[in-house]
């Protein structure tokens, strides 16, 4: 009998509120997001999670990189120039930009270079009030040495500012252009300073983007509402509400009701299933990427690079090409992509051989085996999939030489946090590119001063290695820069710090009324100019 | 001799929430960790930070000062704060705990609702055809696992016809201001545009949610009183009126129902904890923003402050619960007074 009345009390709400809910709905998107943003300021985090959801979103940078031929736009500057020694760089400003009017703050001037000033001094001058606000780390920023390299920030007048560097380094302007480099507003910060609220400026976002901060639920929501006076281009949308859900499942059956307009990353094997419906569009777009396992080379027996090359050489990587990417990804042959300008395919890459791994295990005095821990990321990303299936197959393999792996997963900003501690043995994990600038995938990843600020999964520090990466930025000729990645990478397949996998592809599901979603080969999703037909 | 049965309820009740203080006070202790962490839910612990925190929780001092501070901290609402998301765990729990409760009390409302006057059928039809339909659908509700009938919901009424949401309690493009935390409540309050639409479209997100949570307690409500009414229809007191030759709708309603619903209404109360159990399941399918989920997804992180603060939360209602409705039972049935001992 109950049955029967809820049956009815269903067809009668359905019928009347279809319409209603439309009106609504033709307003606002929801974006099912993975995870919760670690912060609102994406100067303080490299995950793309956060960045997917911020950065883009919520403020503009100085300038940008188009993804399609790869040279600087003008964003918030208008125009800049170089000096001839390469050591000072001037940027004009726009004089139209307004920042975000929220229930907290509300701008009493335009965006200057003030503004400018403030951001970067954040970052690097100790003395700055929010330096420390955080726990004062800016992993992106110091991974690079962005730190060690800006001498001085001048406002030259209130809309002209220069930066003046120590040395000429190539890729300055390729990392100003990144989603991390993104501009605060000083005035608000000068603000915060007097009510003593300090850590709200990375709570609490103001900015110059094209969506302004509402509401922020941990595990629940995030809202945006529009930012009406916004200087590229008119807004759509009223409401952006990100619906965080880390389960990919659910995304896609959120997707299948339509209680969600977008997801990122949906699984390779949930492709099928989307292909199938006509009210949805799946994306596909190449991506500078590259999943990897990664060995904490602090640790024993990870420290003998034979033993990394043991396991390297001991799992079928054409396996998990097949089962965890399902073919929609592509091999590795380096620790670049091969659509990297500097890429060099490595003729030391260790190919599958157990009787090989066995040999070096010998050698290495480990024949009897060992136990150790493999970390599997609890989310998809680009550039892996499904960590935890990866996890398996390794397990399996491994187990064929007589090492017991032990799947570790904790929830995602859990996970982060435990790794930038070096907590792990070895870890499934990779990088998405920023820039297309090929320093992107070393410094980021495998300097000494990324080792420092945790980011260095493999907590590989090599004086060398780093002397390869300083002297290839020195230069801007790029047959020169070219040599030194040579080497770089060459070191890094004979070191084997991390074995890399795979490079994927970027998916997004979109519902088919939803427009204009730009998802570029680098750095985070942009729905700036995004509309509901 | 009320008085008296209530000072003895009210001295049990003291007695298990002593208990489960300190199974909650001595978790901090059994977490892997420093305690110091588990207790305060700060993680990196700086060295001048360190004191401090020590001093405030009595670290240095004999167990029983620990055990006061903690008592002291609890009943200001200092819970410490989450390993997760940094903040205080107490506003975590005021913030989430309505959500569950709104769950359940619907869904126990639905299975009073539904259950009793199909108990009451049941027994009038003994042994007949409406008897016999009621006892097979209960053995299939009874026997069906609350997530897999949750996801067999989902894949027909979401997936399959896609006329009901699967996730939240409304959709998120409805802002409502939160006041109560109960969401139909909130949007009556609220003083937006779209009420209508926002209120019809809280109610289709509450619709599977309590059908699923409301399943089992119905089953458990239908054969209480079928069983509780078939006994007191063997009393003698119902024989001799039926040899009166008063009809079978008289002898039900006037002389059967309120002796036969008495043991009903305390099985109502008992059947909170089984809910409440069963609400956390519910919310992490169907993404129900409460206690339940948070709670699940905090043992997945090993936020170990906030299960400690969840687990004491839940089971203080649990006691509570079940306490009052003893109580309650206990004003319409005079007869259970008389029990020397008390029970929960």
């Amino acid at each position: 009998m109950n049955k029967f009345i809820f049956g009815i009390a269903i067809l009668m709400l359905t019928g009347c509120t279809e319409q209603a809910l439309k009106n609504q709905n033709s307003h606002g998107l929801i974006y099912c997001a993975e995870a919760n943003p670690v912060s609102f300021n994406p100067q303080i985090t490299t995950l793309g999670s956060t960045i997917d959801l911020t950065s883009n979103q919520l403020y503009n940078r100085l300038i940008s990189i188009d993804a399609n031929t790869g040279e600087f736009l003008p964003e918030l500057a208008k125009s800049w120039e170089i000096s001839k020694d390469r050591k000072k760089i001037t940027f004009d400003l726009r004089e139209d930009v307004q920042f975000h009017q929220t229930d907290y703050f509300t701008p009493t001037r335009n965006f200057n270079a003030d503004d400018v000033v403030f951001t970067f001094s954040r970052l690097f001058d100790a003395y700055n009030p929010y330096h420390f606000v955080g726990g004062g780390q800016y992993p992106y920023f110091q991974s690079i040495g962005l730190d060690q390299l800006i001498k001085s920030i001048i406002k030259e007048s209130d809309y002209r500012v220069s930066f003046e560097l120590f040395d000429a380094q190539s890729s300055f302007l390729s990392n100003i252009a990144t989603d991390f480099a993104i501009i605060l507003s000083a005035e608000y910060a000068k603000n915060l300073e007097i009510s003593e609220t300090l850590e709200n400026l990375d709570n609490y976002p103001v900015g110059t983007g094209p969506y302004k901060f509402k509401d922020y639920k941990r595990d629940i929501l995030i809202r945006y509402y529009k930012h009406e006076q916004y200087w590229k281009h008119p807004v759509e949308l009223e409401q952006l509400v990100y619906d965080i859900t880390p389960n990919s499942t659910t995304r896609i059956a959120k997707m299948l009701t339509h209680e969600c307009d977008v997801t990122p990353h949906p699984n390779s094997s949930q492709l099928s299933i989307l292909a199938s419906r006509t009210d949805i569009t799946v994306q596909k777009e190449t991506n500078l990427n590259i999943g990897f396992w990664a060995f904490n080379t602090q640790k024993a027996p990870f420290d003998d690079s034979r033993v990394r090359r043991a396991l390297a050489h001991a799992i079928d990587i054409e396996k998990i090409m097949h089962a965890v990417y399902l073919d929609n990804g592509k091999r590795l042959e380096s620790i670049l992509p091969n659509t990297s300008w500097a890429y060099q395919a490595q003729v030391n890459m260790p190919n599958y051989n157990p009787e090989l791994a066995r040999r070096l295990l010998q050698q290495a005095g480990l024949i009897e085996g060992f136990k150790m821990d493999l970390w599997a990321m609890p989310v998809a990303r680009i550039y892996n999939p499904n960590a935890r299936k990866m996890a398996e197959l390794i397990q399996s393999d491994l187990k064929k030489i007589g090492i017991t792996v032990n799947i570790v997963e904790y929830e995602w900003n859990t996970f982060i946090k435990k790794l930038e501690e070096h907590a792990h043995d070895t870890v499934l994990l990779g990088w998405s590119a920023d820039t297309p600038d090929p320093d992107n995938f070393f410094s980021p990843l495998l300097s000494c001063a990324a080792a420092l600020n945790g980011k260095n999964a493999a907590n590989w520090c090599d004086p060398e290695f780093d002397l390869l990466l300083s002297k290839a930025l020195d230069t801007i000729e790029i047959e020169q820069r070219k040599e030194f990645y040579f080497q770089a990478q060459q070191m890094v397949i004979q070191e084997l710090p991390l074995l890399p996998i795979a490079q994927g592809m970027r998916f997004q599901a979109s519902s088919t009324n939803v427009e204009n979603i730009e998802i570029k080969s680098f750095g985070g999703v942009s729905l700036a100019k995004a509309r509901k037909r | 001799m009320a008085l008296e049965y209530i000072f003895r309820r009210i001295i049990l009740l003291c007695f298990m929430l002593l208990l489960l203080s300190i199974f909650t006070f001595s978790l901090s202790f059994l977490f892997p960790g420093d305690p110091l962490n588990n207790l305060s839910g700060v993680q990196n612990i700086s060295f001048h930070e360190s004191d401090a925190l020590s001093e405030k929780y009595k670290l240095g001092h004999s167990i029983l000062t620990q055990y006061f501070s903690f008592i002291e901290r609890i009943s200001h609402g200092d819970w410490g704060i989450s390993f997760a998301s940094q903040e205080p765990i107490f506003d975590h729990i005021v913030a989430l705990f309505p959500a569950t409760l709104e769950l359940a009390l619907y869904a126990l409302l639905a299975s009073i609702i539904f259950g009793i006057p199909a108990g009451i059928t049941s027994a009038a039809y003994y042994k007949k055809w409406p008897d016999k339909i009621i006892n097979t659908l209960t053995l299939l509700g009874y026997s069906t696992p609350v997530f897999w009938l949750a996801l067999l919901m989902i894949m027909f009424f979401c997936l399959q016809l896609g006329l009901l949401p699967m996730s939240g309690r409304v959709s998120l493009l409805y802002e409502i201001p939160d006041v109560t935390g109960f969401i139909l409540i909130d949007i009556l309050l609220s003083d937006v545009s779209y009420k209508f639409n926002a209120f019809i479209d809280a109610i289709k997100h509450l619709l599977l949610p309590t059908i699923v949570l409301s399943t089992y307690p119905t089953m458990v409500l239908i054969r209480f009183t079928r069983d509780s009414m078939l006994e007191v229809l063997e009393k003698n007191y119902i024989k001799t009126a039926r040899a009166k030759g008063l009809s079978r709708s008289q002898l039900i309603f006037r002389h059967a129902l309120r002796n036969a619903l008495l043991p009903v209404i305390k099985q109502i109360g008992l059947q909170f904890s089984t809910l409440i159990t069963l609400a956390m399941i519910t919310e992490v399918i169907f993404s129900w923003p409460g206690i339940g989920r948070w709670l699940i997804d905090s043992i997945y992180q090993r936020d170990f402050p906030a299960i400690q603060g969840g687990l004491l939360a839940v089971s203080t209602f649990i006691i509570l619960a079940t306490v009052t409705a003893d109580l309650m039972h206990s004003l319409f049935d005079p007869i259970s007074r008389n029990q020397t001992h008390g029970k929960i």
